[in-house]
């Protein structure tokens, strides 16, 4: 009878979180030796793997080459077994070309691809496990990817989905919370110059709100900048630690 | 920035569907305890020195109660002697998810700082969530979940003995396996019944307790009175089928043995199922929401036209109801026979608390009594009580806790007293209560936003509006009026047209979208006027002073000023937001002497004189369109002004100036429709009166037929041109009754969001759009309205909430839910105060 409680007057949401508080994130680099780089990682319960090969010659058609930059090119898909029910399509329907498009213009924004004019960069992502904020996964996963496989990048590229519940913006999404009625949206950030590289949203929100929500996204992704840059680290540090012996 | 917190899945299946979710333990949750030093809470709802004197307890303690306790002692719980309470959040979602009201209420509870309840989020705390077992039930986990946090706050607490006098805590449950566990593992516990009889101050707080089903069958005899009530499976199956339908129980005012259940077919039909006799009403309440059975044709009947209370001492549950039953079939003629039925089962429950007046037993020692309701519709209530003594001719409340099928009455308990039945206040409080009226002082919150006094015009809001002091502008209002919200004006312009304005309070001004003053307004929806009082939809400050539009003051306004010319065409109109100064304010009769008085010429005559000439016409204009004039027979009350007692009755009577101003209003709020209409089409908040479906003019027709006169009801103008020529010699007040008539034929006008809608027309008044927009000081609907005409116009800012049709949907909903019962109130007020007239 009653929906679910987004946001208790004590202020825990659902899964017992603050309105600000990120989700758990987990993230390995370098998890397949093939590819010129790679990166799993998980927030929360949603995972995701990111491969990335390249910059490499043109590809296909070589009409679609750019003289004084690289092609980036973007294919997002969802593995059949990512949600609760069972996916018919893991890719090629509209809502995957959509996301491989926004994937694409991201990473334009952040890859520094006028070092590579007429080559290509291929960016291949995975949801394993869908749990809301497939987006913002997404591109911190391929973030972490495109530092693995050594592509120049202005900044890390964080992303992350924010929401609005009585007045309060919450931090990172789950799907209990996606679907849940909440108008939600999706940033990607260069954390270091706070330039927006995307923003995206389907819900309809009042324009006075929308201030306060970007300025919650963009908290939020800073934070989530503060867990890849970690991450990135002590890859590094075992890296590092590998070699010089 | 990141707690990154160990955590646990928790899978929850559904169907065939596997949900799964993260659970975030956290170790940041504090206990909300003042005696605490090592928790780092900011702030703490629970006391140090928690004592109440009490004989189980003799030392401090806090309470944690289990979710059935929460539910059914709720009333209990209200009290404020209970205080340091522990709310879990285990049982806040139960609660949640069983009773909306009761959450409601227990919100309210957590809220008030003097209580001193603290929620506890103890399903997110690293060391009380517990993982449901295989094998144990939904419930039993939760009972589980309320022991091991009410275990780990008395380990908690311990740690602080030594300057807290031993402070703990106590659980309250009435199930007897959780006490039993509870109690094994260490944990004090008491079934609240115990506990609440334990307070030694406090002895009235037992009248309170609902009764739990233990207690249910001490009062009751064996026998079985009504049939069992099929469960909620069986119904919904059977609705499905259509065996059954699903409707609104509506017991009848007059014959307590009779009721009708209102079932909305599909679309706008909808059907009534007549119930006759105990046995058929099958303890169903007014207002619940039932199943009911056809019974076959042959055994339909019709509805009795007796008139039948339950009176006289209580009557034992063996009574049969035999010979008053055998009047009711005695009465039902051949002829109209209605769809009869009976109650199988009870969906939904619609109880409230009731005012009325206890009934002593006869029996001298006996503490359960007959609690008589004031609403008629409402069966007399079986309560336990041992001040019956002190509560003999007071009015007071009682909830109903429940029916068993043994029992002839329900079993209730006792709430709290109003005063002395037929003292003025009690009997005011009786009339706000029983519709729902909020009534109580605004409080702190609220008062907080209204404007520092001494007020004055800005120059900041000098520069925002037009200066409109120099025009001659006036109000008409009936006698003794101080919340004045419109003023008019006209003038003769140089090219021979006329200007006319209507300048309402700008009450927006004030009252600021979203803080406690708004939602306060928002939720009384309307000021009530009861007999001589008024209770105000907003603080008197800004009702009686600031946005009362009185005479020789700057004030605020809100202006719509048309062009016309002389035969009442509009030529042009605009909107702004004003300043103006009234030169006078009028009753209607004074209005109305200068108009007649040849001898006056001033500026203010010759502006009503030209007011008056146009509402003329425009009133031809609307009547040759069909809207319809219906009397209907207002009255006022003469207040002696000594004992503030009703001296005398009077019918209102009309004068022109009063369709004057009517006029003027009317076509404000039509121009206003029109503008917000079309600038907001998804969420102008409108009014419309749907046009009565034709069944409903049957009494109408009928009185009418007796005196051989015709009534048309195929359209408004049909309706209002053969209401003109229906007279009859000799019988001078038959056309009033055939319009006081013709008014109760009428649906109900109500406020809709024009994008949830598609039919606005307003019949009565004949015109496709209408709105409220000229007393925004004693309706709610005006703020929106005017709201929404500022951003149109471009003098205020909008805000979220304003362009939201769902939120403007559940806003327009209530404020016709409080129109319909300050309406309700304001006709019982005539009524009651009516009787003691007319005895002297
Ligand atoms: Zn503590």
């Amino acid at each position: 009878m009653a929906g679910l409680e987004l946001l208790s007057d004590q202020g825990y949401r659902l899964d017992g979180r603050k309105a600000t508080e990120l989700r758990k994130v987990q993230a390995r680099m370098g998890v397949f030796a093939q590819a010129d780089g790679s990166a799993y990682l998980e927030q929360g319960n949603t995972k995701a793997l990111a491969v990335v090969y390249g910059p490499h010659e043109m590809r296909g058609s070589r009409s679609r080459t750019l003289h004084d930059r690289a092609v980036i090119n973007c294919q997002y898909s969802m593995a059949t077994f990512s949600t609760a029910e069972r996916k018919r399509r893991p890719h090629g329907d509209r809502k995957s070309t959509e996301m491989s498009l926004h994937l694409k213009q991201t990473f334009e924004a952040a890859v520094m691809t006028q070092l590579y004019p007429r080559s290509q960069i291929d960016i291949y992502v995975k949801i394993l496990q869908s749990d809301g904020g497939n987006y913002s996964v997404c591109v911190n996963a391929a973030t972490l990817a495109v530092i693995d496989a050594g592509i120049p990048m202005r900044d890390y590229v964080c992303a992350c989905t924010v929401g609005f519940v009585d007045e309060t913006p919450l931090a990172d999404l789950c799907y209990a919370e996606e679907s849940g009625g909440v108008s939600s949206l999706a940033l990607a950030l260069l954390p270091r110059g706070g330039q927006i590289a995307l923003l995206q949203m389907d819900a309809r929100l009042h324009q006075d709100h929308l201030e306060t929500l970007i300025e919650a996204a963009m908290t939020a992704c800073k934070g989530v900048s503060k867990v890849l840059d970690q991450v990135v680290r002590q890859h590094l540090e075992e890296v590092s630690m590998l070699t010089g012996e | 920035m990141l707690k990154s917190k160990t955590f646990v899945k928790k899978t929850r299946s559904g169907g065939v569907m596997k949900i799964v979710r993260e659970h975030y333990l956290r170790d940041d949750i504090w206990c909300g305890s003042e005696a605490c030093t090592e928790c780092k809470q900011e702030s703490t709802e629970l006391l140090k020195d928690a004592c109440i004197e009490s004989n189980l307890c003799s030392f401090p303690h806090y309470l944690v109660p289990d979710t059935n306790v929460v539910l059914h002692q709720i009333d209990v719980l209200e009290d404020p002697v209970i205080r340091n309470v522990i709310i879990l959040q285990t049982v806040l979602q139960e609660v949640r998810h069983r009773s909306a009201p009761v959450y409601k209420r227990l919100k309210d509870i957590i809220h008030e700082k003097e209580k001193h309840f603290y929620t506890f989020t103890n399903e997110h705390h690293r060391d009380t969530f517990i993982e449901r077992e295989p094998g144990e039930t939904a419930n039993d986990r939760n009972d589980r979940a309320i022991r091991v946090a009410a275990k780990w706050y008395s380990q908690h607490l311990k740690k602080f003995e030594a300057d807290t006098d031993g402070l703990c805590v106590v659980l309250l449950t009435n199930d007897q396996g959780n006490k039993q566990k509870a109690e094994e593992s260490g944990l004090l516990v008491y079934r609240f019944e115990e506990y609440i009889k334990s307070l030694i101050a406090n002895p009235e707080l037992v009248d309170r307790l609902a009764l739990s089903n233990n207690d249910k069958n001490e009062i009751t005899s064996s026998k079985v009175l009504f049939p069992e009530h099929l469960p909620l499976s069986r119904i919904q199956s059977g609705i499905k089928s259509g065996s059954f339908l699903q409707g609104t129980f509506r017991a009848s005012r007059d014959n307590y043995l009779e009721a009708t259940v209102f079932v909305q077919g599909e679309g706008e039909d909808s059907t009534e199922v007549l119930i006759q006799g105990l046995q058929n009403l099958n303890r169903a309440v007014h207002q619940d929401v039932v199943a009911v059975q056809l019974l076959p044709r042959n055994q339909w009947v019709a509805p009795s036209s007796v008139v039948l209370q339950d009176e006289g001492a209580a009557k034992d549950d063996a009574v049969e109801e035999g010979e008053e039953e055998k009047a009711l079939k005695i009465s039902a003629a051949e002829a109209a026979r209605k769809p009869t039925g009976k109650v199988v089962g009870v969906i939904k429950r619609n109880w409230r608390p009731f005012c009325g007046m206890l009934n002593i037993s006869q029996i001298k020692e006996s503490t359960r009594h007959l609690f008589t309701p004031a609403d008629r519709r409402i069966p007399r209530i079986r309560i336990e009580t041992r001040q019956a003594s002190t509560l003999a001719g007071q009015r007071i409340m009682v909830a109903i806790d429940g029916w068993p099928k043994s029992s002839r009455y329900p079993n209730g308990h006792f709430v709290r007293s109003l005063g002395g039945a037929g003292e003025k206040d009690t009997e005011q409080e009786v009339l706000l209560l029983e519709h729902d009226v909020p009534h109580q002082a605004f409080s702190q919150a609220v008062l907080s936003f209204l404007p520092k006094m001494p007020w004055a015009i800005t120059p900041e809001d000098m520069a925002k509006r037009e200066d409109l002091r120099h025009l001659t502008v006036c109000s008409v209002d009936p006698p003794g009026c101080t919340d004045i919200d419109d003023a008019l004006h006209c003038r003769e312009l140089e090219n021979g047209n006329l200007e006319v304005g209507v300048h309402i309070a700008d009450v927006t001004h004030f009252i600021r979208p979203g803080n406690a003053l708004d939602k306060e307004a928002a939720n009384r929806g309307t000021t009530v006027y009861l007999c001589g009082k008024r209770i105000d939809m907003v603080p008197e400050l800004l009702s009686s002073n600031l946005c009362s539009l009185r005479s020789n003051v700057e004030r605020l306004a809100f202006s719509c000023i048309w062009e016309m010319n002389q035969k009442a065409e509009i030529l042009k109109t605009r909107f702004t937001k004003s300043v103006i100064n009234s030169k006078a304010s009028l009753t209607y009769a004074e209005a109305q002497m200068r108009i007649d008085d040849v001898t006056k010429n001033d500026e203010t005559t010759k502006s009503l004189r030209g007011l008056n000439k146009l509402a003329k016409i425009l009133k031809r204009g609307r009547i040759e369109k069909g809207a319809l004039t219906l009397s209907s027979l207002e009255v006022r009350f003469h207040i002696d002004s000594e004992t503030h007692d009703p001296i005398d009755l009077q019918t209102k009577e009309l004068m022109e100036t009063n369709s004057m101003v009517e006029e003027f209003m009317l076509l404000a709020n039509i121009s206003v429709a029109q503008k917000i209409y079309d600038e907001f089409p998804e969420c102008a908040m409108l009014r419309k009166h749907p046009a009565p479906p034709p069944s409903n003019y049957d009494i109408l027709l009928k009185a009418a037929k007796s005196k051989d006169v015709e009534i048309h009801t195929d359209s408004a103008k049909a309706l209002a041109d053969s209401l003109d020529v229906a007279k009859v010699d000799g019988f001078p007040y038959f056309n009033t009754l055939l319009r006081i008539l013709a008014t109760r034929c009428m649906m109900q006008a109500v406020y809709f969001c024009s994008g949830m809608d598609s039919d606005f027309h307003h019949y009565g008044l004949a015109s496709p759009i209408y709105t409220h927009f000229t007393s925004p000081i004693r309706r709610s609907a005006d703020i929106i309205v005017h709201r929404l005409l500022a951003v149109a116009i471009g003098a205020d800012s909008t805000y979220p909430d304003l362009m939201d049709k769902h939120k403007q949907s559940a806003l327009s909903n209530n404020l016709n839910y409080r129109h319909k019962m300050s309406q309700y109130g304001q006709t019982q007020a005539v009524g009651s105060q009516q009787q003691p007239q007319l005895q002297t």
